[in-house]
């Protein structure tokens, strides 16, 4: 009977010995956690879109533009007002406030020159032609093209001359003019020439050009999850912070395991750039967003789109737009999935700031609510209280 | 001494057989959807009227990134099949969403070659294409397996 119970307890004893001496995590778990680091970010592509993509001299003009005030109807609102730089180029509010407040949240800037689609809903196709929109929104500069092109000559002629060539005349251009916006400005742009709309739009354009080539340097820092998952991939002890707890290293592994975060979270930038219900209620007192479906055909009839005349190089970098998809129902309320870098110490979150915490966001995914309107992808996840907590004490890991 | 020789031996038989199933039940994808597990590039349409075989145009597909496929479309005697109209379609069966983006047969290549652009894979997993042909001979469907 006692050698029976000693055998037990040698058996007993070599099974903890085995799951002690057990590696931490699978071989297809390396290999995920290798893809999510951000060592595995491929160096940008060029933008053959943007000819002044990579041109410092039109980056530079671009930063200076990116924080300039008076490119604003009354001279108060710049880029920066909501993509603030000490706050990961975002504002910290649920809903961004410029001349007016808007309907959805401030997109932090990381990495945002990896993006095929810009906005929450991806309405549109490149990171030039998505700086006009605040430009001219009634909310945020609320501003008109003929005016900045005025401003442009007037303030930075010699500079803007330098990078993109001669201003045309603006001499006979009216103060304020834009084919959007208010009816004086519309009928002032229905008085102009031909040459002299295109002459403004290019310098429009050129606004828009200048701050993607400033864009393009705004990248995510490496964080204490990258340091963890090279010392991981590099096969060494992880040192100092790049140490995670064992509750952290649980919510890594529920990220990309049974909570199924990675299908969509994926990559170093922690998202697939597509679009998804994940059944986010709506924001009270908002009017309906239907998210990307109602963006397919604004991107389509954008002037600025890489199918229009304002596009440098030739239509194959236009893929994205020329196959994009337009209908199905998964499209109604889908989002562009945010890359979770940073995070955690940025809330509020979702696309009009619905919750407050990532408590609120797991609880979320995991309850998987019906969406208001179309379905949710996501489908209930049971996890316990104390796996709840690791998944947010991962998160962090990408915050700090 | 006789019986302990058969009695190892059937051990090992025994053994062996039990490995071999393990490998099978491994190598097809233990767990995965019957459907998913046959991922071969090449096969006959549904009512096996024609013969598909696709192949990515650059050999290599990366995941998040459009890319083109390159499409053969033969008779089932081996004749190539001529300027079919092919409709691309698919999706992640397992998420319950179709493709991100709308890919299209862009180009005739001639002898039964087409050319698809704007095809992307946006997540890891099980990803199904499905493409509905229709020429002289009558309308078919194939459907791929493809293990991102
Ligand atoms: C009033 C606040 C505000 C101002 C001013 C503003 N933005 Fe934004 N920005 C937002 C909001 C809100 C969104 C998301 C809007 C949406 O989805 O409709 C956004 C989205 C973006 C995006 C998309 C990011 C992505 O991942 O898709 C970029 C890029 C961007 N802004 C750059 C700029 C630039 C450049 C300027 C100045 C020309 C600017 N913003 C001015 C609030 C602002
Ligand atoms: C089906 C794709 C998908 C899956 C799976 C998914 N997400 Fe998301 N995630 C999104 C989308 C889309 C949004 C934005 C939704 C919106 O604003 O309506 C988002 C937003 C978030 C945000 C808010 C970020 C911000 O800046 O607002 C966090 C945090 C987050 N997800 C964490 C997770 C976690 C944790 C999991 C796993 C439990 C998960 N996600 C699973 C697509 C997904």
């Amino acid at each position: 009977m006692t050698r029976i119970a000693a055998v037990c307890l040698a058996f007993a004893l070599m099974a903890t010995l085995a799951a002690c001496g057990k590696p931490q995590f699978s071989d297809a778990e390396k290999a995920t956690i290798a893809s999510l680091a951000l060592s595995a970010l491929p160096l940008l592509e060029p933008d053959t879109t943007n000819r002044f993509a990579d041109d410092p001299g039109a980056a530079a003009l671009g930063s200076t533009l990116f924080f300039d005030q008076k490119l604003s109807r009354d001279g108060t609102v710049s880029c920066s007002t909501c993509h603030k730089i000490e706050r990961q180029f975002q504002d910290d509010l649920p809903l961004a406030v410029g001349v007016g407040r808007t309907n959805r949240r401030t997109m932090p800037l990381a990495g945002v020159a990896y993006n095929a689609w810009f906005f929450w809903d991806g309405r549109r196709d490149s990171l030039w032609s998505q700086a006009l929109t605040p430009l001219e929104n009634p909310l945020e500069h609320a501003g008109n093209r003929a005016a900045y092109a005025h401003y442009i000559e007037a303030r930075f002629g010699e500079r803007y001359e330098r990078i993109f060539g001669p201003l045309p005349d603006l001499s006979a251009v009216p103060a304020n003019a834009t084919p959007l916006g208010a009816d004086v400005e519309k009928a002032a742009w229905a008085s102009m020439t031909d040459s002299q709309r295109d002459g403004v739009n290019r310098i429009f354009v050129n606004i828009g050009k200048a701050i993607a080539a400033f864009e393009r340097s705004l990248m995510p820092p490496p964080t204490r999850f990258d340091r963890f998952a090279e010392a991981l991939a590099s096969g060494t002890e992880p040192q100092g912070d790049a140490i995670l707890s064992d509750e952290e290293v649980q919510g890594l592994k529920l990220f990309i395991g049974r909570a199924n975060c990675v299908t969509c979270h994926n990559g170093p930038l922690f998202t697939d750039g597509s679009f998804h219900n994940v059944g986010v209620p709506p924001a009270a007192n908002l009017p309906p967003d239907r998210g990307r479906i109602d963006a397919v055909a604004e991107v389509e009839a954008d002037p600025f789109n890489c199918l229009g005349p304002y596009r440098d190089g030739g239509p194959d970098a236009c893929g994205e737009l020329r196959f994009i998809r337009k209908t199905g129902e998964e499209l109604v309320r889908a989002f562009k999935t945010p890359s979770l870098r940073g995070a955690a110490t940025r809330p509020p979150y979702m696309h009009a700031g619905q919750f407050a915490t990532l408590e609120q966001v797991v609880a979320n995914y995991l309850d998987a609510p019906a969406s208001v309107e179309s379905t949710t992808e996501q489908h209930p996840v049971q996890l316990s209280e104390r796996e709840r907590a690791a998944l947010v004490a991962f998160l962090k890991t990408l915050g700090e | 001494m006789a019986s302990l020789g058969r009695y190892l031996l059937a051990a090992f038989g025994l053994a062996a057989v039990l490995l071999g199933v393990l490998a099978a039940v491994y190598v097809s994808g233990f767990g995965r959807h019957d459907a998913a597990s046959d991922i071969s590039r090449s096969r006959k349409t549904a009512n096996g009227l024609f013969m598909v075989s696709i192949e990515p145009e650059k050999g290599a597909v990366r995941q998040g990134e459009l890319h083109t496929w390159l499409v053969t479309v033969t008779t089932a005697a081996g004749q190539p099949v001529e300027y079919a109209a092919i409709d691309v379609s698919g999706g992640m069966p397992e998420h319950n969403h179709g493709l991100p983006t709308s890919p299209q047969v862009t180009d005739y290549l001639g002898n039964g070659h087409y050319r698809i652009e704007g095809m992307k894979f946006t997540m890891r997993g099980w990803w199904q294409l499905r493409l509905s042909i229709s020429a002289a001979a009558g309308s078919d469907t194939a459907i791929f397996n493809l293990a991102l």
